[in-house]
């Protein structure tokens, strides 16, 4: 693009900002607390959705072709069915045969097994991502549902945590745009916990501090998730199975055509700074994430770094849990080790947005580490970049006689439930999950090291607290570990270096020499004199 | 005594500028090169970039001023009393009463040693640490001059390279200066301007 059409652009949009049409005050045209259809009062989640699509005629077929309810994605790159229901992931392993737990972050109800109808209008859950009371909250084993009648989780246990039965007329009749805590509600606590997953989602960025996410922060610029990951037709763009790892269309100017604009290019351009022309050199081949996320999981909450199942069904030292002094639980006799970490600073890696996972039925190396998502990309790439990454590393099952990966029934109260009736029998539950996926279980388990790597792209740190230059050019820098190119600061030919200093020892002994001899015959004349 | 006026008022001023560019940029660019910290990178960095501007802006005024002056005839090479000069720093500088074999004048200000020396730093050192170090700072654009697969390590080789031949060039220049008899009288000479001839 010209030169003085992009500052044009840049300009316009500048003078367009303030009242720009994805600032999140934006006014309803329609008050739903007027609707008839949503007077109530409703049993359950289901029939508040065929109360919305009364009006919103075509919002569940929308909903259905997204992968927030398939959980099944085909990579356009790569062809490999991923997603929730196809991945295996070295948290809790895999959904199969778990889904009453695991679909409690489903945007629907009732998927508690592998026979839910997914074309099911009136089963997907609209309140979810629209409710804002804050009210509305899926029970977690209850399969997407929220609680209808006052429950404890883990049900029955009087210690739990009370889930209040939810008025759903009230949430119909409040129902507004996705928020920070809507989306949060399962993308912050993803693996089962608070920041467990993704290292730079948790709760703290429901209302964040400007320091921690410089866009999301109401005392920054007051994003939603829906901001940059802004839906057409109920499907967000952004994914982590097919990222876009370098954005060279940049500003996503308004038009009439659709465009999404999850990358930091869309707002910002290719050449974003203007004070320090410098850092334009280095768009091309670092992310922007990799300077602007020093560290992830700075909200106040530790994201899981470790989880071992290896030491599953053991108790230590009699105790069921043990927890770190901050409350973090370190072993649990359900789950195994785990290690937690907060402030991390990323790993990074050349990455350009090819993603190929290790699915289930794929040979796997029982004595190195299995990486569960591999990207290529390298320095020579143009379509590659230096990205900021968390790494989840564990130890996790495998079927040590096909060596694959292999997949536990976890959930349950069935007698091969491994946190059920199945006792921690690793070979009961791996059959009952490997069953469930259509795979023959051999009968004899292992555990084997791996990595899963998951690009960091939020908690977007105001621009002073990036991370500056002297950081990676350097000798054992951030960057100490990628090869392959030369970095001005980190990187020196070795024999130059040695060469030129021992050119620059001989050239001071010359002259030192000289300089002596000088010495010696002027003291000489003077005595001798 | 006699006082002659050798070195101008901006030959001085070309001179003494360029000395302090040249050290700054030799400290900073070994600091880029990985090889202490002072600065930190970033600052070290730029100042290195601005600097060299600085010094390309100063090394058009000074070949303008010398094609201008005809003084560009200083440099060229000669092998007259090259001898003497060589038996001169080797042998006689140790001898008690010695005297250079050469008389600088306005007219002929270097000895053969120093229009060798001189000549080899103006067309050998400067050109390379100027190409190779606008390569480097624009490195971006490599694509655009087709030099999309040169490795940046070898232009940052080079510009290293030449780097050390300034600070050897350097070394060897600031001892020279202290050769003369009496000791500041080179010194003496570059700052003021006039030659005090002891003869």
């Amino acid at each position: 693009m010209p030169y003085r059409v992009t500052l044009a652009l840049l300009v316009g949009l500048i003078l367009a900002a303030p009242g720009a049409a994805w600032a999140s005050g934006t006014k309803s045209t329609a008050d739903h607390g007027k609707f008839e259809q949503l007077k109530g009062p409703f049993k359950s989640g289901p029939e508040v959705t065929a109360a919305c699509l009364e009006c919103h005629t075509e919002a569940a077929s929308q909903l259905h072709k997204t992968t927030h309810w398939s959980w099944a994605f085909i990579s356009p790159i790569t062809g490999e069915e991923l997603g929730k229901r196809n991945v295996v992931n070295n948290f809790c392993v895999a959904t199969a045969t778990n889904w009453p737990r695991c679909t409690s972050c489903h945007i629907g109800y009732g998927w508690d097994d592998d026979s839910f109808d997914l074309s099911q209008e009136t089963a997907v859950d609209c309140l979810v991502c629209h409710d804002t009371t804050g009210t509305y909250k899926k029970y977690p084993a209850g399969a997407g549902h929220p609680a209808y009648v006052d429950k404890t989780f883990p049900p029955n246990n009087p210690n739990g945590e009370m889930f209040e039965a939810v008025d759903l007329g009230k949430v119909a009749r409040s129902v507004g745009r996705t928020g920070r805590d809507t989306c949060g509600a399962c993308h912050f606590t993803g693996g089962g916990g608070n920041g467990v997953k993704h290292g730079d989602m948790d709760t703290s960025l429901i209302d964040p501090p400007r320091a921690l996410d410089v866009h999301m922060s109401p005392d920054g610029e007051g994003f939603t998730c829906a901001t940059c990951h802004n839906p057409d037709g109920h499907d967000v763009p952004g994914s982590r199975y097919a990222p876009t790892a370098r954005d060279t269309a940049g500003f996503d100017t308004p038009s009439a055509v659709y465009k999404s604009h999850a990358t930091c290019e869309s707002c910002h351009g290719t050449e974003a700074h203007a004070a320090h022309p410098k850092l334009n050199d280095h768009t091309d081949k670092v992310a922007c994430q990799t300077c602007h996320i020093p560290e992830y999981a700075r909200g106040g909450f530790k994201t899981k770094m470790w989880w071992d199942w290896s030491t599953a069904g053991t108790k230590v030292d009699g105790q069921k849990v043990v927890k770190d002094a901050d409350g973090y639980p370190l072993h649990d006799v359900k789950k195994g080790d785990f290690r937690w970490q907060a402030n991390v600073v990323p790993e990074y890696f050349w990455f350009d947005g090819r993603i190929d996972y290790t699915l289930l039925n794929e040979t796997i190396d029982p004595q190195g580490v299995v990486e569960i998502n591999s990207f290529s990309g390298g320095p020579h790439d143009p379509t590659a970049r230096i990205w900021p990454f968390k790494v989840m590393r564990g130890r996790q099952p495998i079927d040590a006689e096909k060596n694959i990966l292999a997949v536990p029934h976890l959930f349950g109260q069935d007698e091969d439930a491994f946190w059920g009736g199945g006792k921690f029998d690793w070979n009961k539950a791996l059959r009952a999950g490997l069953r469930e996926r259509g795979v023959d279980y051999s009968g004899s388990h292992a555990f084997v090291e791996s990595a899963y790597y998951w690009p960091i792209t939020h908690m977007v740190a105001p621009k002073e607290d990036a991370v500056g230059c002297n950081e990676c050019h350097t000798t054992d820098g951030r960057l100490a570990s990628l090869s392959g190119f030369y970095m001005p600061g980190r990187d020196s030919i070795d024999w130059l270096s040695k060469l030129g200093w021992a050119s620059v020892a001989l050239a001071l002994a010359a002259v030192t020499g000289h300089a002596l001899i000088r010495v010696f015959f002027a003291l000489f004349h003077k005595v001798s004199q | 005594m006699t006082r002659d006026m050798v070195f101008s008022r901006f030959e001085r001023f070309w001179h003494w500028s360029q000395a302090a560019l040249i050290i700054h940029l030799i400290m900073t660019g070994f600091e880029v090169n990985g090889a202490y910290e002072f600065y930190g990178y970033e600052r070290a960095a730029e100042l290195h970039r601005f600097n060299a501007w600085l010094l390309l802006g100063l090394s058009v005024f000074a070949i303008f001023w010398h094609f201008i002056s005809g003084e560009w005839k200083q440099y060229i090479p000669t092998t007259d009393k090259m001898r003497a000069v060589l038996r001169y720093y080797t042998l006689d500088i140790f001898k008690k009463d010695s005297v250079h074999p050469f008389k600088m004048t306005p007219l002929v200000k270097h000895n053969p040693l120093q229009r060798i020396a001189y000549s080899a730093f103006n067309l050998m050192i400067l050109p390379i640490i100027w190409v190779s170090g606008l390569l480097y700072m624009y490195y971006n654009d490599w694509p655009d001059i087709g030099m999309e697969n040169v490795p940046l390590a070898l232009v940052a080789g080079i510009h290293t390279a030449a780097g050390f031949a300034m600070l050897v060039f350097l070394i060897v220049h600031v001892y020279m200066i202290f050769t003369g008899k009496p000791l500041m009288r080179y010194l003496k000479a570059m700052i003021t301007g006039y030659e005090d001839s002891h003869d």
